[in-house]
């Protein structure tokens, strides 16, 4: 009941001010609970979900928000998938512009291992 | 036991502070509109309350609402992750980053610095309070210029109903309540909306539909 107030606030306050751009998936969820409890969110869990939304934004033929390529290209190079890692880091370069230069230092970096 | 948490007082504070928003005169946004950013890197809050959840719990909720207002959002994981890796290992060494380093090496047209001022549950005898406060600046990246400053807050307070034993008891379904979901965390959600509201809040970024509507005066 107190929750339920809580969201029909929140629905109405953010229902005024505008439709979404982007289909979010689980990327600020997996962000809280890998900082929150880290042992909950391992980089393989993340991956699996963050596909599984790509696949989903696809499907609703939306774009993935800001960051979201850039954080899925962080997880597999934190297990040791390189070319994925470089494939993400590319593709959010190639959705966002403004990411190119720090896409680009990241990619380097990759490279240099 | 008919007098159960649903009969708690909710009063979400930020209604108010929303609609009383509006009666008064717009922020001025001179040099936001001088330097206009595309995208924005958010550092991880700087957290003056005594929760230690702070600084990462209110860190991921700022994505979507500057997002959704049209900016390229650094990825706000990654981002820290590299500033720990380069020797900054704590959001206020973060904040102390020089600009023009930020600029080069990421990239970002501004940079966003979040000063938390309290965040998470006071709990009393038969009543609570969650509260968020949040001072928010955008600051431009090639110039250090001031773009927008702001407070984010929001309060959430369940009281009592007037029947003694029946408070106590909500109080404490309501502590279990706050204590296994972060409160907070959900609550700094509801101040994040103070990043939209029109006249006070950030102007459009490029990937709104209404970029630029809001561009003059």
């Amino acid at each position: 009941m107190i929750r339920a107030a809580l969201v029909a606030a929140v629905a109405l306050l953010t229902g005024c001010t505008s439709p979404t751009i982007y289909s979010w998936g689980h990327y600020e969820d997996l962000l809280y609970v890998m900082y929150a409890a880290p042992g909950k969110a391992p980089p393989e869990l993340q991956i699996e979900r963050m596909e599984e939304d790509y696949q989903k934004a696809r499907s609703l033929n939306k774009p993935v928000p800001p960051g979201f390529h850039a954080h899925l290209g962080y997880l597999y190079y934190q297990i040791g998938k390189a070319d994925q890692a470089r494939q993400e880091f590319a593709t959010e370069k190639a959705q966002f512009p403004e990411s190119t230069v720090f896409m680009d230092r990241l990619l380097d970096n990759l490279a240099r291992r | 036991m008919k007098s159960g948490p649903g009969h708690l007082v909710l009063c979400v504070a930020l209604l108010g502070v929303a609609l009383a928003g509006c009666a008064t005169k717009s922020y001025d946004y001179t040099n936001y509109r001088a330097h206009p950013p595309r995208s924005i890197l958010v550092l991880p809050p700087l957290n003056e309350s005594t929760d230690v959840k702070g600084t990462y719990g209110y860190l991921s909720t700022v994505t979507m609402p500057l997002a959704e207002l049209g900016y390229y959002v650094y990825p706000v994981a990654v981002v820290d992750h590299f500033f720990k890796e380069n020797g900054m290992p704590t959001a206020g060494e973060m904040h102390q980053a020089p600009l023009n380093k930020i600029r080069e090496i990421i990239g970002a047209d501004a940079v966003l610095y979040i000063v938390l001022k309290q965040y998470g549950t006071k709990y009393q005898l038969i009543n609570s309070a969650t509260i968020v406060t949040a001072e928010a600046k955008l600051v431009d990246a090639r110039t250090g210029v001031l773009l927008w400053a702001g407070q984010l807050s929001a309060q959430e307070n369940s009281g009592g109903s007037g029947n003694p034993l029946a408070d106590v008891i909500a109080a404490m379904l309501q502590q279990a309540i706050n204590q296994s979901t972060d409160h907070a965390h959900e609550l700094a959600r509801t101040a994040n909306v103070q990043f939209a509201i029109k006249d006070h809040g950030l102007l459009y970024g490029p990937y709104h539909p209404k970029y630029g509507e809001d561009s003059k005066p």
